[in-house]
């Protein structure tokens, strides 16, 4: 079941969206280059977080310094049942979105996109927001310095996404 | 932030590297990441431009309002306090819906907007109740169509680009309920008074 709405999703997509389009009287062949182009920018504006984070975990991962910090919080990973190979995902996801993303490029480069952990790291990317940059964004249009109790349930909301991630994909994967 | 982030992951890789006698290892993997970085990049602007091509055509062709009127009712309880026909409403529910087609840029907007419509009902200097409530659901902000990181899947050679969708639509779900709930009880306490 799972499986199938996955691997339909992306060609179902393809043609719904545009089939759509065309009900709509969109004009969908300029809309999608349109898009395209925008694609473009994206990975350009990806790429120099790309590269910092790539090299940032190359480092660590080469230093040893990565096995370090996973022995360290060995108790608590193994007893939510998380690879220690995602705990820097982890970390990083609610700070900074191009940094997850490069770190979940470098583990799926590392371990291949189909294993466990590859695609434990695409759901857990997926799994939450940049929790900090949403906050500095929305409270700052608007001039509010002090934040409240929005960064804490913000943060809550990271932790549990985090652990369910790790629950739903023993089950799923 | 990510400033001292970044600079303490290099530094603490680098001093890591020269207790345990792996300078060589540590070089290479330098030069190595910088061009990975560059062959990522490359086989990414394929897929990006394809699915960024198809949701543009998602958001011109209006599919951002079918989910906006199955998200009216839920907004709608989530938060009593703001008039049903006031334009925050409609600006939350399109922010949400461009945010769970996977549009971020479309999404910031309305977003922003939402917020100063809840600001000008706020009036005061800290942000009302509705104001928190609202970046706890963005900040764990469900998405059915990731498309970045489809396109990432499907660059790096994976059979099944979109297979992880459905462990994100849960988790993300379950995030967003507990978030929810417990946003509802911190709400109230001293140390957060308005």
């Amino acid at each position: 079941m799972v499986e199938i709405f996955s691997e339909w999703l992306v060609p179902v997509l393809l043609i719904i969206i545009p089939f759509y389009g065309l009900v709509k009287k969109a004009k969908v062949y300029e809309i999608f280059i349109e898009g395209a182009k925008e694609g473009l920018d994206v990975v350009v504006r990806i790429f120099p977080s790309l590269l910092a984070m790539l090299v940032a975990i190359g480092v660590l991962r080469a230093s040893g310094a990565l096995n370090l910090l996973a022995q360290i919080l060995m108790p608590f990973t193994q007893k939510i049942g998380m690879p220690e190979e995602l705990v820097p995902l982890a970390l990083i996801r609610p700070l900074s979105g191009s940094g997850a993303l490069g770190i979940a490029t470098e583990l799926m480069k590392t371990y291949g996109a189909d294993s466990f952990i590859g695609k434990m790291a695409s759901a857990m990317y997926g799994s939450t927001e940049t929790t900090f940059y949403v906050l500095a964004v929305y409270f700052g249009a608007v001039g509010i310095k002090n934040i409240r109790h929005s960064i804490v349930s913000g943060i809550f909301a990271d932790i549990v996404a985090i652990i369910s991630c790790v629950f739903y994909s023993r089950i799923f994967f | 932030m990510m400033n001292y982030i970044w600079f303490f992951m290099i530094a603490v890789g680098i001093f890591v590297g020269m207790a345990n006698g792996k300078m060589s290892e540590v070089s290479k993997a330098i030069i190595d990441s910088a061009q990975s970085a560059v062959t990522i990049s490359i086989g990414l602007l394929g897929v990006m431009a394809l699915w960024l091509g198809i949701m543009k055509i998602a958001e011109k062709s209006g599919l951002m309002d079918i989910v906006a009127k199955v998200l009216k009712p839920v907004i709608t309880k989530i938060f009593p306090e703001i008039p049903k026909d006031h334009p925050a409403v409609s600006a939350m529910i399109m922010n949400i819906s461009a945010n769970m087609l996977g549009l971020g840029n479309a999404a910031t907007p309305f977003g922003i907007k939402a917020m100063e419509y809840l600001q000008e009902l706020n009036r005061k200097e800290n942000p009302s109740n509705a104001m928190c409530r609202f970046l706890v659901i963005n900040t764990a902000s469900i998405q059915l169509i990731p498309a970045v990181m489809i396109g990432l899947r499907a660059s790096l050679g994976a059979q099944n680009p979109a297979d992880f969708v459905i462990v994100s639509i849960f988790s993300t779900a379950t995030a967003l309920t507990a978030g929810l709930i417990f946003n509802n009880f911190i709400e109230k306490m001293s140390i957060f008074r308005e």
